[in-house]
């Protein structure tokens, strides 16, 4: 055995080391200390403010408890709850096609085979400063730039869908098979034909499932916005139950709605993504 | 023949396609009381506004110290709203997998718990929680790690579905014990892909802690909220960009990490 | 002495069709045996009725005067520790190193702490960098196992079957996914290893020149049930026309008739 020492590596204290202590180790083993070590940070510097949890806990079990068991409506009627709830979709909607619409273009030239570099490099950094502002900042602003109502609030989470939906499409394009491209070319094609023959029905399926995707999202960032830029519909609702009204009964009859509908969306993107991306590209 | 009955069959279903997005298209613009026209025609002004308005000056750069510990208090919230969703996430996770899942009826209890958390609305979450937890981080950190587990718990479902079961296979040959098999053979494999997630949950979060601030009454969207109804909007300029400037580093720094891993 | 028993195994995953039918056979210690057969004889559902990683419906499996089919869960993790087991697709976990791999053969031995915080004694580390030596691949076992060859993959396989200390190893088509070179390497390897250290070893193989040059003993299997078991110099063209269903069978029945 003496004889294989000299491929063994030895901790320290002697011990022999049985990781292979290469970068990507490194790297993982660094993100997650540094991650625990952020956390146990964040704890200590919380702003614990006037909170009990003695008391905090089982009030919000009890919360639960009348929210969920005992759902009703009291300040508005069951066709309003459903009008708002319209509303509220009718802002995801919104949002979601004239997104569509605004990043296929914009896609075509963000996609690195169909566009110059240099264009292609500036939208991809125009896009990531817009992600980078949240979504609410955006309705906020519009707010009192272009003046309350329901045009701020899908100018906002229209700025948002842009920047989703440019990412995706333009990954999208950019799978397109580099042959289709070339044939079309040598053909003599100008760039709308090749977008129109080429790139817009092999990736048509994709884009709409990537639609539709956004507007799962969209729908519970325009329940969002409702609540805390006030953009109206159910969200807005939810937000003067529990904060002006305290009643608890319609905060979980509205949460029941929500749920209800945004489990709905969830099923009907899942089917869509297990149907067109069978390799997972979730990220 | 053929072929131009399913031209002709495609066309149709272009044509009915495009009605329907039409005639939806004009009934959201209907119930929202949207005007596109209208939209556009204000959008030229908000932007005069956004570069007229929210800019940067000297005097509120006297508040940048108090802006950013907000916002570092904003970012930890998240941060620790992600990291520990990420632990009870993988006993979902694992429970809710077929590959690792032990029995059907606490398979479905995980996959139902993670459908509820993730499908009511962080915002939600945040206003249930502030009527008993009251105005502090307490509340945004409990929001965020809510719908961080919902969605966490599905991505690692579906990671460690893709995991291949062949090494769980071989540890079970050797007789290794369940926790042993999911701790070495299960988890190894799906590391690199969880903690892309992970990094991801934590861009979410910021932004969404912004938002769950702007409620609760914590953090920078405490300071943006308080800015904005001030109408002091080059604070409100000053706290947007270093919203954008933290969400950019951070992205910078987990896409580095992420081609380092996978 | 037989250190494995099979009595009368049968084993099907639904109510239409058998894979094993009563299968019988005794392997005794230090027996080097090969399972030929086509694809869907049921070679591997028998390999894996031995350490019951498939359930056994009928019959009985006796490994080491255990009856197989009645453990419960300690005693069947306490028994697979004896049984080491090596695959086609060599089934390592590709991110960890090497030796880690290897060191997973000892997980049996461990509680699930022991196991979970990677404490595993001196004396195992450098057993496994011994195995490795002798497998000449000791200069790798720092290296990702997902950066090796496929013949270097197996001879991980191997080393982790072989730090287990098991009485019998069961490779199931240990050489399928290989060139002819790294195959014989392995092949090599198993004979040698097992017989110096005297383990049992039951290879699943479809190629018959290999399990002729290697084994002591080929058992044939087709359609789920023995149609050969008999020293490998006794095996004959007739036997592989059998096993392997080739058409002579048919002609010959023919003439008989």
């Amino acid at each position: 055995m003496e004889a294989t020492a000299t491929y063994i590596k030895r901790k320290s204290n002697g011990q022999i080391t049985i990781k292979s202590g290469n970068k990507v180790e490194r790297v993982i083993r660094w993100t997650l200390i540094l991650l625990t070590l952020l956390t146990v940070v964040a704890f200590m510097f919380f702003n614990y403010a006037g909170l009990d949890l003695a008391k905090a806990i089982p009030e919000t079990a009890y919360n639960l408890k009348t929210m969920f068991l005992e759902p009703g409506l009291s300040h508005f009627s069951w066709g309003e709850a459903i009008y708002q709830v319209g509303i509220t979709l009718g802002l995801a909607f919104l949002a979601t096609i004239l997104g569509a619409v605004i990043a296929f273009f914009l896609a075509l030239m963000a996609a690195t085979n169909l566009s110059n570099r240099w264009v292609s490099k500036t939208i991809r950094v125009v896009v990531a400063f817009i992600r980078a502002v949240p979504t609410v900042l955006w309705v906020l602003i519009f707010a009192i730039s272009a003046g309350l109502g329901s045009e701020a609030a899908v100018l906002g989470m229209l700025f948002h869908s842009i920047a989703y939906l440019v990412k995706a499409f333009s990954e999208a394009f950019e799978e397109v098979d580099k042959g289709i491209l070339e044939a079309l070319r040598s053909t003599g094609a100008s760039w709308w034909h090749i977008v129109t023959h080429a790139i817009l029905p092999s990736t048509f399926t994709y884009l709409l499932s990537w639609t539709f995707l956004r507007f799962e999202i969209n729908f519970s960032v325009a329940v969002a916005m409702g609540a805390a830029a006030g953009a109206g519909g159910i969200g807005f609702e939810l937000f003067m139950a529990s904060g002006f009204y305290f009643d608890l009964r319609e905060v979980g009859l509205i949460t029941y709605m929500i749920l209800l509908l945004a489990i709905i969306l969830e099923i009907i993107s899942t089917r869509l993504k297990s149907r067109y991306f069978p390799a997972t590209s979730t990220n | 023949m053929n072929e131009k009955v399913m031209r002709n069959h495609r066309k149709r279903q272009t044509i009915i396609f495009s009605i329907i997005i039409i005639v939806l298209t004009y009934l959201s613009s209907d119930i929202t009381n949207f005007n596109i026209i209208h939209g556009i025609a204000t959008l030229p002004e908000a932007v005069k506004w956004i570069f007229s308005n929210l800019f940067i000056n000297g005097e509120t750069l006297e508040r940048l110290p108090k802006i950013l510990e907000k916002l570092a208090e904003t970012i930890l919230m998240s941060i620790a709203a992600t990291t520990t969703a990420t632990v009870v996430s993988i006993f979902l996770g694992i429970m809710g997998s077929k590959t690792t899942g032990t029995s059907t009826a606490l398979g479905m209890f995980a996959r139902f718990v993670a459908s509820i958390a993730r499908n009511i609305p962080v915002v939600a979450w945040a206003l249930i929680l502030l009527l008993s937890f009251g105005q502090n981080s307490v509340t945004g950190y409990l929001a965020l790690f809510v719908g961080s587990v919902g969605f966490l718990t599905r991505a690692f479902i579906e990671s460690i579905d893709e995991a291949s079961l062949s090494a769980v296979e071989a540890l079970r040959a050797t007789g290794a014990t369940y926790f042993q098999i999911v701790y070495k053979a299960v988890i190894p494999q799906c590391l690199p892909q969880m903690i892309s997630w992970i990094l991801f949950m934590i861009e979410t979060n910021i932004r969404s802690a912004t938002l769950v601030g702007i409620l609760t009454g914590t953090g920078i969207g405490y300071s943006f909220d308080l800015y904005y109804k001030t109408l002091n909007y080059n604070a409100v300029a000053l706290v947007t960009f270093s919203i954008v400037l933290s969400v950019i580093v951070i992205e910078l720094i987990s896409n580095h990490i992420r081609k380092v891993i996978l | 002495m037989s250190l494995v028993k099979v009595e009368k195994l049968g084993k099907s995953y639904n109510s239409q069709t058998k894979v094993l039918k009563d299968i019988s056979f005794e392997v005794g210690s230090g027996e080097f045996v090969s399972i030929i057969g086509p694809s869907g004889a049921g070679k591997s559902t028998l390999l894996r009725c031995i350490n019951r990683m498939v359930e056994i419906d009928e019959g009985k499996v006796i490994f080491d005067d255990l009856d197989v089919g009645s453990l419960n869960k300690k005693e069947l993790r306490k028994m697979r520790t004896n049984i080491g087991m090596i695959f086609q697709h060599y089934n390592l976990v590709p991110r960890l190193s090497v030796i880690e791999n290897v060191l997973h053969g000892r997980l049996g031995y461990k509680t699930t702490l022991q196991g979970v915080f990677n404490k595993f004694t001196e004396a195992e580390k450098e057993h496994a960098f011994f195995l490795l030596k002798k497998l000449g691949i000791e200069d790798h076992a720092y290296k990702r196992c997902d950066q090796l060859s496929g013949g270097q993959q197996q001879r991980v396989g191997i080393a982790r079957s072989l730090i287990q200390e098991p009485k019998i190893v069961l490779c199931d088509e240990p050489i399928a996914s290989l060139d002819p070179n790294a195959s014989k390497v392995i092949m090599d390897y198993l004979k040698s290893i097992t017989m110096e250290l005297n383990i049992t070893c039951i290879v699943n193989l479809h190629q018959v020149e290999i399990a002729r040059n290697y084994s002591d003993r080929i058992i044939g299997l087709s359609k789920g049930g023995i149609v050969f078991d008999g020293p490998s110099y006794r095996l004959a063209t007739d036997n592989t026309d059998e096993i392997y269903g080739t058409k002579t069978v048919e002609t010959r029945k023919l003439v008989t008739v």
